[in-house]
């Protein structure tokens, strides 16, 4: 191996410092600093004082009644956004896996608005949701299923679902089948020729190989739908009447809408820890049912 | 499966990705109709194809402006970001002692944090920088530069850490010998090698960049530095009402993207799945 020298420790230096430098002063500082301001209480204008309240923020976001709603929708999202992009996920890469001749033109489709930014979709289906559905009710009679998505909270709150759905699904769709195409075709056969037919082949060799992949996937979508922002912005604004206010966008509001600046920083510690416990106990059970073969 | 019921399979699947498409379309023949039109037959192909509404959506999105900024600011954040992480993972890798494993545990645990924690304080870090240092972080396409490198580092590092992990040490070796420096052995040597997991770091990048708002947001007040998400942000602003317009300056932000994903599709496909699977 190459001993550490003395100008082996200085190309070291001129490999990483550049990264470092930029590294530690846009993530590492603002963090540890972030904690700081989530003692004192502070309205952003740099004028005035910082004062030193100790742990009144985390107190007070628990007396937060907006706040607490907004933890409570975040989680009705992120469970209902989970299911659905799976399934969607998993059923195109099931279907684009048949060898047909227009798989990967399907394919192709499928993925494309994961390409598109969250805010340009959320304006795309602000259209469909108000307009497009408005017309559709008038037009078919139907007007329980095509109304006006956004005014109401429940239907606001679906909406944003769908679109997430809309934006993630293909994504999952191509985790799903580098898995699948992992997956050696012999057992398949050999599941065939025994007999076992396509439910059976699908739970008892497919799904169960393709835990990896399902514990990618549930990671994405958890930390992707639970730090959403752009979609709920552009799409109900966290309209209508906060209602589909979700916990990245009560946090943006605390902090620059009304500048409370501390409150709104313990609030993003909470969503931070939040995060990274979530995630995490994902993982942690799901490699645990990961099988070899 | 037979003849027939590959055909039936071939149509219902391509019937199901146009229906799944729909949103687009819908987006498109709005874009041409005009207000009287558009509501009463929100869901017909157009009458005519008139291109009023792009050249009024250009010129009250700036989209030219808006293009060129998105671009200049995407592409250097990516170089950078290329090339100091590829540099940094190397040396983390090829250096085995204890800093190289505290600075890359601390890179992978970061990519926890989400950004609505970081915001803030990072806003009032470039503020000091900018007056301490006089270094102009804020409402500059440098500094939201310099902030995309810094939040895009820790993936980027933890891609190539685990890529040059399994490139053999070998050549390195002979290189050193033979008397080539360090920097030398990663431009001719290492770097080369790195292209598939530079081109997966680089298309999930551009991705990230092209379409994030609240960064840009944050950091960028000036109209003439607008990025495409942020000038499509203030056109909604102002022209909510007016859906046809709406339609056609939402078109325009997703030409490039379409044109993107038609010239590097098999790069984009193969990357994300490789970028998701480390």
């Amino acid at each position: 191996m190459i001993l550490l020298t003395k100008s082996n420790k200085g190309w070291f230096a001129l490999f990483t410092v550049p990264l470092l430098l930029v590294f530690t002063t846009v993530v590492i500082i603002p963090f540890i600093i972030g904690i700081g301001y989530s003692f004192v209480s502070w309205d952003g204008i740099p004028a005035n004082p910082k004062v030193f309240v100790g742990l009144d923020n985390y107190i007070e976001l628990l007396k937060d009644d907006r706040f607490l709603t907004s933890a409570w929708h975040t989680i009705e999202f992120t469970v209902l956004a989970l299911v659905l992009v799976n399934v969607l996920g998993l059923a195109f890469s099931l279907l684009v896996t048949m060898k047909l001749r227009i798989s990967n033109a399907a394919r192709t489709m499928f993925f494309l608005p994961n390409l598109i930014g969250g805010l340009i979709l959320g304006y795309i289906w602000q259209f469909i949701f108000t307009d497009v559905f408005k017309f559709l009710g008038d037009k078919t009679g139907w007007d329980s299923l095509f109304f006006n998505w956004l005014i109401h909270p429940q239907s606001a709150l679906y909406a944003m679902v769908i679109v997430f759905t809309w934006q993630m699904a293909g994504y999952t769709m191509i985790i799903y089948i580098a898995g699948i195409q992992g997956i050696p075709d012999e057992l398949g056969e050999a599941a065939r020729v025994d007999g076992a037919n396509l439910w059976q082949r699908l739970t008892k060799i497919v799904f169960p190989l393709l835990m990896p992949s399902f514990t990618i996937c549930l990671f994405l979508t958890l930390s992707g739908a639970f730090k959403i922002f752009d979609v709920n912005l552009s799409l109900t604004k966290g309209g209508p009447n906060n209602a589909t206010e979700l916990f990245a966008m009560n946090i943006f509001n605390e902090i620059f809408g009304y500048g409370h600046y501390g409150l709104g920083q313990a609030k993003a510690i909470v969503f931070f820890i939040l995060v990274a416990a979530v995630t995490l106990t994902q993982v942690i059970i799901t490699k645990k049912k990961e099988v070899q073969y | 499966m037979n003849r027939t019921s590959r055909m039936s399979a071939s149509t219902l699947l391509i019937l199901l990705a146009l229906a799944f498409l729909s949103p687009i379309y819908l987006m498109l023949v709005n874009s041409f109709k005009d207000r009287a039109e558009l509501y009463k037959s929100a869901l017909a192909l157009p009458k005519s194809f008139s291109f009023q509404y792009y050249s009024k959506a250009m010129e009250k999105m700036s989209f030219a402006t808006a293009f060129g900024n998105s671009l200049f600011i995407t592409v250097v954040s990516v170089i950078f970001v290329v090339v100091l992480a590829s540099m940094t993972a190397w040396m983390l890798v090829r250096t085995d002692n204890k800093l190289s494993q505290i600075i890359f545990l601390t890179f992978v645990s970061t990519m926890l944090i989400p950004f609505q924690t970081l915001m803030m304080p990072l806003m009032q870090v470039m503020d000091w920088i900018r007056g301490t240092l006089h270094i102009p972080m804020l409402n500059t396409r440098g500094g939201l530069i310099y902030m995309n490198v810094g939040f895009h580092a820790s993936m980027a590092v933890f891609l190539y850490h685990g890529f040059i992990k399994s490139v053999p040490v070998a050549l390195e070796e002979a290189a050193t010998l033979d008397g080539c420096s360090k920097f030398g052995v990663f431009w001719r040597i290492v770097f080369p090698m790195l292209k598939t997991i530079t081109i997966t770091v680089a298309i999930l990048d551009v991705i990230a960049m092209w379409n994030d708002y609240l960064l840009p947001s944050l950091t960028l007040s000036d109209k003439a530095l607008r990025t495409i998400p942020l000038s499509t942000f203030y056109f909604f602003g102002e022209f909510t009402i007016q859906w046809n317009l709406a339609m056609a300056g939402l078109t325009l932000t997703i030409i490039p993207v379409v044109v993107f994903y038609m010239f590097a599709q098999k790069y984009i496909i193969k990357g994300i799945a490789a970028g998701a699977v480390k």
